[in-house]
């Protein structure tokens, strides 16, 4: 039988099959924050259950903290306590705000090595699904599941689909991971993978770093997939050896001929199939108010009447809220913030890149413009290379790690009516504060844009 | 959870597609601690536009939601289901539900109802032409009933029976317990341990 590298993972991880009923699963890491678990661990303490295996359960603090000196105002202090106490309570590791190890979930994980092929990886958070880079199959889920999970270490699932995204072609120099996942999802639409796993294959996901590959795996959930995923090869292995929680010595040797093996067969079908050029993608900036709602920086801002039916009511609502008129050139729309941040974005080569762009340069007078790195390990290794003064020099803000302008949560939020470059994932309606408008873009087209004031590549500088 | 069998009512003609979670509750809410509480923060961007439907006298009371395709997609929040049953909905019927949307709906007794896109339009049709529209989402027989309408939407049977008996999933797991420890003796040696 030939199967899938999803199909492979899942199969080895059931621990119960009955007709009729959901695969019962095992949970070989649990990834706990301060925002979806309170509720979760207040249902074990009502029902006296305790954490099953508090040693694959790792909880940090991340989606709330304040990213600056500011102490978190008194709601979020009670959350992040809440954290803290519940960690305490049930015997579980917690990166709190301050710790070297701290950090957005979806970064730490990977970075520490915890993140290894073939794993089965859950999180109270849609963007779990960033894991799969690694080739492990990591999903997000909800408060009910994340209790059932600390009790149990397992998850009842129904088994997803399985999709094929291949990505061939040489990707030209200007475009980065993001517009590869953007251009994915203007393609197959925010519904584009509901209820499927997505592999993401071909030479042009082979030639990515692992950064550019957990850039495209975070979000695989914007086109609605329960997860995506890319086979472990010699990219993931050199990015994995050596750190703190990888396999080490005769262990490593076993583990690389297990995870080599956890390849899609040759002839392994898949239940659809998608094919993308990589060569005719550009650098991409979204227009609306869902990620699919994208065009490329040489184009214009679509009149919603020329779109399919089914678009046009989404994208007439999103044009009001964005105030954008049909046929504005994308390089026209100033912009008052750029951030940069997030699980998407806020790893470290991405930084090298947006740095490179604005060495030297100023951000537009009258922008405000933030980094925020994606764990405190991103920032340390960042400012050991001195991306901090090339950031600080220009005029952006150089904060501590957290998700910060990504949902603002924590003090950092778009005013009403501001326009954000963002190179985070969602530019939902308020995403980024009430009334603010965001556009998702890549770490060089953000950068760029900081110093144009305006949508940009560096080549306009 | 409380079990649930037929829901009853009326309906709110949201319409829209892509509704995602950050609309049904903004992340400031998601600052509680607490299971409850969410209500107010229900479409509170939206609420604040006094045509929005919301707003509409005439649809006070309704318990039953129609959106477009694709609803509840997005952050995994399940703040969203709490806000939404706190508000009194019972039921969404839309053209297509989100994955971790509809599973957190099962889990707290929202019945998820995903029916073809031109038999949501008729429901949405015959709610805004009369907002006193009563339409029946009965999960024994898997049917969505309106005057002039009658569908039947797909439920997997253990979705069906979740539903029906509010069970405690964490409960009927623990029953297998030796299925569990048989497996953890089974994992490879190289797995990360966090301590
Ligand atoms: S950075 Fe944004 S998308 Fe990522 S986990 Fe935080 S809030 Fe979610």
């Amino acid at each position: 039988m030939f199967r899938t590298l999803s199909e492979k993972v899942w199969e080895r991880h059931v621990v119960r099959r009955a007709a009729g009923e959901p695969d019962l699963l095992y949970v070989d890491l649990h990834l706990v924050h301060e925002v979806t678990s309170p509720q979760a661990f207040e249902g074990l303490r009502l029902a006296k259950r305790p954490v099953r295996r508090p040693d694959l359960t790792l909880a940090t603090m991340d989606h709330n903290v304040p990213t600056n000196d500011e102490p978190a105002e008194d709601i979020s202090a009670r959350q992040i306590e809440a954290m803290a106490r519940n960690a305490r309570e049930f015997g579980i590791r917690c990166y709190p705000m301050g710790d070297p190890n701290q950090g957005i979930v979806h970064v730490i994980s990977p970075q520490l090595g915890l993140t290894q092929p073939g794993m089965t990886i859950v999180c109270g958070d849609s963007h779990t699904s960033t894991h799969g880079a690694l080739g492990a199959l990591a999903w997000g889920i909800g408060t009910s599941e994340i209790e059932h999970v600390l009790a149990t270490q397992t998850i009842a699932q129904t088994k997803p689909g399985t999709m094929a995204v291949t990505v061939d072609g040489l990707l030209p120099a200007d475009c980065a991971a993001k517009d590869v996942i953007l251009g994915i999802i203007a393609r197959i639409g925010t519904s584009g993978g509901t209820g499927n796993v997505i592999e993401y294959r071909g030479a042009a996901i082979r030639a990515l770093s692992m950064e550019g590959r957990l850039t495209i795996c975070n979000m695989s959930i914007e086109a609605g997939a329960r997860a995506g995923m890319v086979a472990a090869d010699d990219v993931t292995f050199s990015w994995l050896e050596g750190r703190p929680y990888a396999p080490k010595g005769a262990q490593w040797e076993r583990a690389l001929d297990d995870w080599r093996s956890l390849a899609t067969d040759a002839d392994a079908p898949f239940d659809r199939d998608v094919a993308i050029d990589a060569s005719t993608l550009r650098p991409y900036v979204t227009w609306g108010t869902n990620p699919a709602q994208s065009v490329t920086i040489d184009g214009a801002v679509p009149d919603p009447d020329a779109l399919p039916a089914d678009a046009r009511e989404s994208a007439h609502r999103a044009l009001r809220y964005q105030e954008l008129a049909p046929g504005t050139a994308v390089r026209d729309i100033a912009v008052d913030a750029v951030f940069i941040g997030s699980c998407t974005n806020a790893r470290l080569e991405d930084l090298r890149l947006a740095s490179e762009v604005v060495r030297g340069r100023k951000v537009r007078s009258g922008l405000r413009a933030l980094v925020v790195p994606g764990s405190m390990r991103v920032k340390a290794d960042a400012e050991r290379e001195g991306l901090d003064r090339i950031f600080l020099d220009a005029g952006f803000e150089w904060r501590d790690a957290g998700c910060s302008m990504c949902l603002g949560m924590n003090p950092d939020v778009l005013r009403p009516g501001e326009r954000c470059a963002s190179t985070s994932n969602r530019n939902f309606e308020g995403r980024q504060g009430p009334g603010g408008r965001t556009h998702l873009v890549s770490p060089t087209v953000a950068a760029a844009t900081a110093i144009a004031g305006h949508f940009a590549l560096p080549a306009d500088l | 959870m409380e079990p649930t069998r037929v829901v009853s009512g009326r309906a709110l003609p949201l319409g829209r597609a892509n509704v995602d979670t950050d609309q049904i509750i903004p992340s400031h809410w998601l600052k509680r601690i607490e299971r409850t509480g969410y209500a107010p923060g229900l479409f509170e961007a939206w609420r604040k536009d006094p045509s929005f439907v919301l707003n509409d006298d005439r649809y006070r009371g309704a318990n039953i939601l129609i959106a477009g395709a694709n609803f509840g997609g997005g952050s995994s929040r399940e703040h969203a289901v709490w806000a939404l049953q706190e508000a009194g909905f019972r039921a969404v019927i839309a053209p297509t539900i989100a994955d971790i949307f509809k599973s957190n709906a099962i889990k707290n007794g929202l019945i998820p109802v995903e029916l073809r896109a031109d038999t949501v339009s008729r429901l949405l049709a015959a709610v805004e032409a009369d907002a006193k529209t009563v339409i029946t989402v009965d999960v024994v027989l898997r049917t969505v009933a309106a005057p002039g309408v009658k569908a039947s939407f797909p439920l997997a049977g253990f979705l069906q029976t979740q539903l029906l008996e509010g069970l405690d999933e964490i409960a009927l797991t623990l029953r297998h317990e030796a299925d569990i420890a048989a497996f953890e003796t089974k994992r490879a040696e190289w797995l990360p341990r966090v301590r």
